[in-house]
């Protein structure tokens, strides 16, 4: 790059340097202004000064300020970037405390359902148990009547048996018989009567 | 210009006889438009001439364009920029970037000078552009201070100049490395050391002669190009209507040089940054 450029360059001197040859007639006539050297201290001396003059504004005064105003820009983007990172930083906290918080308390709900089912659960199953006692103690009690009231059915019924018995037997043979073989004679008839039935 | 101003005021207008006018004036030379014209004579001594020229004003012109520009531009400094901020920033990050791309965050001192020489040379190259009055005084004619190899030659010299200053200052004799690059043989430097002291002498040589051929060349094509159309327009109707070709010839190189004004104000501050490259690290 650097090479090409410098062969470009003394090319472009070379040109110069045929104008420099061309004869110079004189500074009215077709001689090139650029030549003419009665000109060169009011151009340095001008150039210099407007020169020195743009350099002095532009590095004292403009270019801090526009350098100033980018820096300051930089920098405020980069707060802007990092207050931005704190801001989202903060909200996925929040984001995970509230996940947190959801899940404790869908945690805490089931337990307290289940507790709650537990308890109902066990309350239920006391209940069931005491109305099971309840009822087998009237199933008990009223099984106790019925073998009651069939015990008193079964007397009632030997008692029966044994009047009627000892009338046929008096009327039969005219003799009372007595309690004693009357009972006797009737248990022996319900054995057999019982052993038939087996 | 050899123009008679007051005769054509006076004179009841004639489109042809003016057209005549401007094409003698046109014709009488491209490189009339360099003519170097003293405004305010100054002279010290023996022949020391400082006057104030055309030169001069249009040197003046491109400092105070830049700085009202740039007064403008930061006027309010604002955190976000308006338009005129925001073309000064642009430039700024331009030539910042030039400047660090070429010699890392030690180039920042040289900041502020590739930056001055950008805009000057940019700003001297491009207000050169703009068309002069017609029939206005010769002093009044704009004017490009860059077509001229002295200017450039200073501020090639400036440039080169600091390098010189720098690094020896820098460097002190390790300085002289850059005559001797690093990894050649022993015996090339014979050879290589005088080759490289040439080429840091052309360097000034080369800068100068490529912005001010630059120049002369776009400006001396755009007045043969109008000199082509007012020599037509004022030859009768017949040839009136080619004088179109070079009119649009005369567009199509002015475009061009805006590229040139602002291209060749781009190749001296990068080349002025790599050469500064050179005083900070002698030993390439």
């Amino acid at each position: 790059m650097r090479a090409l450029l410098a062969s470009g360059a003394s090319s472009l001197f070379l040109f110069g340097a045929a104008f420099a040859a061309e004869p110079v007639p004189g500074e009215q006539e077709g001689g090139l202004p650029q030549l003419d050297a009665s000109t060169y201290a009011s151009q340095i001396f001008w150039l210099l000064l407007t020169f020195g003059a743009l350099y002095f504004v532009l590095s004292r005064i403009f270019l801090p300020r526009l350098g100033g105003v980018i820096e300051e820009r930089r920098n405020r983007i980069a707060d802007d970037y990092d207050q931005a990172a704190e801001f989202k930083r903060q909200a996925e906290e929040a984001q995970a405390g509230y996940e947190k918080a959801l899940a404790d308390a869908k945690a805490r709900a089931a337990s307290i359902a289940a507790e709650t089912r537990a308890s109902i659960d066990a309350e239920i199953a006391e209940m069931e148990e005491e109305n099971d006692a309840r009822l087998d103690a009237k199933i008990h009690a009223a099984e106790a009547r019925i073998a009651e009231t069939a015990e008193r059915a079964r007397d009632a019924v030997f008692q029966a048996a044994r009047e009627t018995t000892r009338e046929i037997v008096s009327s039969l043979t005219g003799e009372a018989p007595s309690e004693a073989d009357v009972d006797d004679a009737l248990t022996t008839a319900r054995e057999d009567i019982h052993a038939r039935a087996a | 210009m050899s123009l008679d101003v007051t005769a054509m005021l006076d004179a009841p207008f004639d489109v042809a006889s003016w057209l005549l006018g401007l094409a003698r004036g046109m014709a009488a030379g491209p490189m009339e438009q360099f003519e170097i014209v003293p405004i305010v004579p100054l002279t010290f001594g023996e022949g020391v001439d400082l006057s104030f020229t055309n030169a001069s004003l249009w040197m003046l012109i491109s400092f105070g364009t830049a700085l009202l520009f740039f007064t403008w531009a930061t006027r309010r400094a604002a955190l976000v920029p308006g338009k005129a901020q925001g073309s000064a920033e642009v430039v700024y990050e331009f030539i910042s970037k030039m400047v660090r791309d070429t010699m890392g965050e030690e180039g920042r001192r040289f900041f502020p000078f590739v930056f001055t020489l950008f805009i000057f040379v940019f700003l001297s190259n491009f207000l050169g552009l703009l068309p002069s009055l017609p029939g206005s005084p010769a002093a009044a004619h704009s004017f490009t201070p860059t077509s001229h190899i002295i200017v450039t030659f200073t501020l090639a010299v400036l440039s080169v100049g600091l390098v010189l200053v720098y690094g020896l200052y820098k460097h002190g004799f390790g300085f002289l490395k850059l005559f001797a690059p690093h990894g050649v043989p022993l015996w090339l430097l014979p050879l290589i050391t005088p080759i490289e002291i040439i080429s840091f002498l052309s360097r000034p040589i080369s800068l100068a002669v490529r912005l001010f051929a630059n120049m002369l060349a776009g400006h001396v094509v755009l007045k043969v190009f109008a000199g082509f159309v007012a020599v037509l327009l004022a030859s009768g109707p017949l040839l009136m209507g080619i004088a179109i070709l070079p009119l649009i010839g005369i567009v199509g190189v002015f475009i061009l040089e805006f590229l040139v004004a602002f291209l060749q104000a781009f190749v001296f501050a990068i080349l002025t940054c790599i050469y500064l490259q050179d005083a900070l690290h002698p030993a390439h």
